[in-house]
């Protein structure tokens, strides 16, 4: 009973980190329509920044969510103004190549710089264990689990409540009809992937006490994050929230029933009986893709 | 007010529209007839800036809109309720119609705007929570024209408004028409119902293969043999 419990725990804390990592993935591609394929690499960026700011001004990892955060919300904006809204009219295999090109230039940008050495941000306190009942956790990993909550909720209220939240699911149920309200399509992409990579901004901020990185931390996230949002719906954050939080759980009992080296094979196993069964995801709808609440 | 002087556009390479010219006057309601395929969606798109003007200008109030994007077109006051209703299919009515009102010069007007609106349609307003696509045909056509409204245009313009609509349904979509232009907003226009539309505009122009072929006062073209031929099947 204590195992299981700790097993879930430990699941919980791990899923809600892929929902951190995934929801700014299913974001972009609910309303842009563009497959991010160089998302990991954003935040393996805003890692190295963690890492950067927070040695070299000696405060707090957490504080660097200051700096951080609106960067890679500018790097969005930037992104999508001047290589993918150029592209909107050509071939959608363009867009991915485009994204493509920009994980691999951004991955040899940071070998280049930095070698592939790994970086470890210091943990101030944040790798210290907590007991949780039955269950030991990292208490950087209960922030996580915290914060992954507010992220989804505060996503949610966003695009509900806000004028903006509202022209940017406008935009993506009806691009023709948005225009004709007098929303500006392009800048609403430009919003839209700039929160994108702002949320895989603060993942990166809250996961670097915790994990080291190198020029490849962003290549081991992404697969599953894609996964995830896959299964959550394409496009749905509460779907690739819950969808974050199943992988978890699947990869906490994999890991320790199957042991390390099978555990991704539960994970894709799992992953490939929901294409099967419900080739829209577990929470998506086969007609709207860009179901966003 | 609105002017198309020489307009040449199309869809690519396939031109649609040839060197079409025509004006609507402030007041006015001025309607755009012809068949299938002729040109008259495309006449509208190309206005609000949805498809590029490849030659001729279109001005409105003086100045050139021409390569204006569909945004600021909405932002000088032109508003196109488009074919087929194009609502926001998964979101509420009532967020629909807030979506309406997103031009800054809606903004303020928001509560009155919306009080006019709901009183025309009292179907609208017992549905503010459901979602459009759940409404029938014609509530949606109500949404839509309401959605449009709510920008507070000075020209309104209507693509095919009962397009599938029942009688007794399209009779109120023209009395609402008819209501809009009393309110002194600009209309035009476009029908394939040009019997019922002829009676509330006060000018026409016939439309065929992307060029207008004939142009005059609704009453005259209504006794006109080729429109009766043609368009009225009489
Ligand atoms: N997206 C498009 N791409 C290419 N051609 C198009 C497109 N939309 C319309 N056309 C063509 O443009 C021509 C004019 O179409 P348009 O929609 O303007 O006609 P219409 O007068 O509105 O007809 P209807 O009464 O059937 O609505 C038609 O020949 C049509 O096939
Ligand atoms: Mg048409």
């Amino acid at each position: 009973m204590d195992l299981l419990f700790s097993l879930v725990i430990n699941g919980l804390m791990l899923g809600s980190l892929y929902a951190m990592v995934s929801v700014g993935l299913t974001l972009i591609f609910g309303i842009t329509k563009v497959i991010n394929f160089a998302h990991g690499e954003f935040m393996m960026i805003g890692m190295m920044l963690t890492y950067i700011i927070t040695t070299y001004l000696g405060i707090h990892p957490y504080l660097t969510l200051v700096f951080v955060v609106p960067l890679l919300f500018l790097l969005g904006i930037v992104v999508q103004k001047y290589l993918i809204e150029p592209l909107k009219d050509s071939d959608e295999h363009i867009q991915i190549f485009a994204t493509v090109g920009l994980s691999i230039a951004m991955i040899n940008l940071v070998l280049m710089l930095a070698g592939s050495n790994n970086f470890n941000t210091p943990s101030s306190g944040l790798r210290e264990t907590l007991g949780l009942g039955a269950a030991t956790v990292l208490t950087g990993q209960v922030v996580i689990m915290l914060c992954s909550i507010f992220m989804v909720g505060g996503l949610h209220l966003f695009l509900t409540k806000t004028q903006m939240g509202r022209a940017i699911r406008a935009t993506a149920q009806n691009r023709n009809a948005a225009q004709l309200m007098g929303i500006n399509v392009s800048r609403i992409n430009m919003v839209t992937f700039g929160i994108g990579i702002a949320c895989v901004g603060i993942a990166a901020v809250l996961l670097s006490p915790l994990y080291p990185v190198n020029a490849q931390t962003g290549q081991s996230f992404v697969l599953i994050a894609f996964v995830i949002v896959v299964m959550g719906g394409l496009g749905s954050i509460a779907g690739a929230f819950y969808a974050a939080l199943i992988i978890g759980l699947v990869d906490a009992f994999a890991g320790f029933y199957l042991g390390s080296s099978l555990k991704d094979v539960a994970v894709f196993g799992i992953f490939l009986l929901v294409l099967i069964f419900r080739p829209s995801g577990l929470f998506g709808n086969a007609r709207k893709l860009a179901h966003v609440s | 007010m609105l002017q198309l002087n020489n307009v040449t556009s199309g869809y690519g390479a396939t031109t649609i529209l040839h060197d079409l010219s025509l004006e609507v006057k402030e007041g006015e309601v001025v309607t755009i007839v012809g068949g299938n395929g002729a040109g008259k969606t495309t006449t509208l798109r190309t206005v609000s800036g949805l498809i590029e003007t490849t030659s001729g200008s279109i001005t409105f109030e003086g100045e050139d809109i021409t390569h204006l994007p569909a945004h600021q077109v909405v932002d000088r006051g032109i508003t196109l309720i488009p074919e087929a209703r194009q609502l926001f299919s998964e979101m509420s009515v009532l967020e629909n119609i807030q979506m309406g009102a997103y031009r800054t010069a809606a903004k303020s007007q928001y509560n009155q705007r919306l009080e006019e609106v709901l009183t025309l349609f009292p179907r609208v307003k017992e549905r503010l929570q459901q979602r459009a696509e759940s409404l029938s045909g014609g509530e949606q056509q109500m949404v839509a024209i309401a959605r449009g409204m709510m920008a507070c245009p000075k020209l309104l313009m209507f693509d095919e408004p009962s397009l599938g609509l029942a009688p007794i349904v399209v009779s109120q979509v023209f009395e609402v028409v008819k209501q809009i232009a009393k309110s002194g907003t600009t209309v035009l226009i476009v029908e394939q119902n040009v019997n019922q539309t002829l009676k509330v505009a006060d000018r026409a122009y016939v439309i065929e293969n992307g060029k207008i072929v004939m142009n005059g006062q609704a009453q005259e073209l209504m006794g006109d043999d080729h429109i009766r031929k043609a368009y009225l099947g009489i």
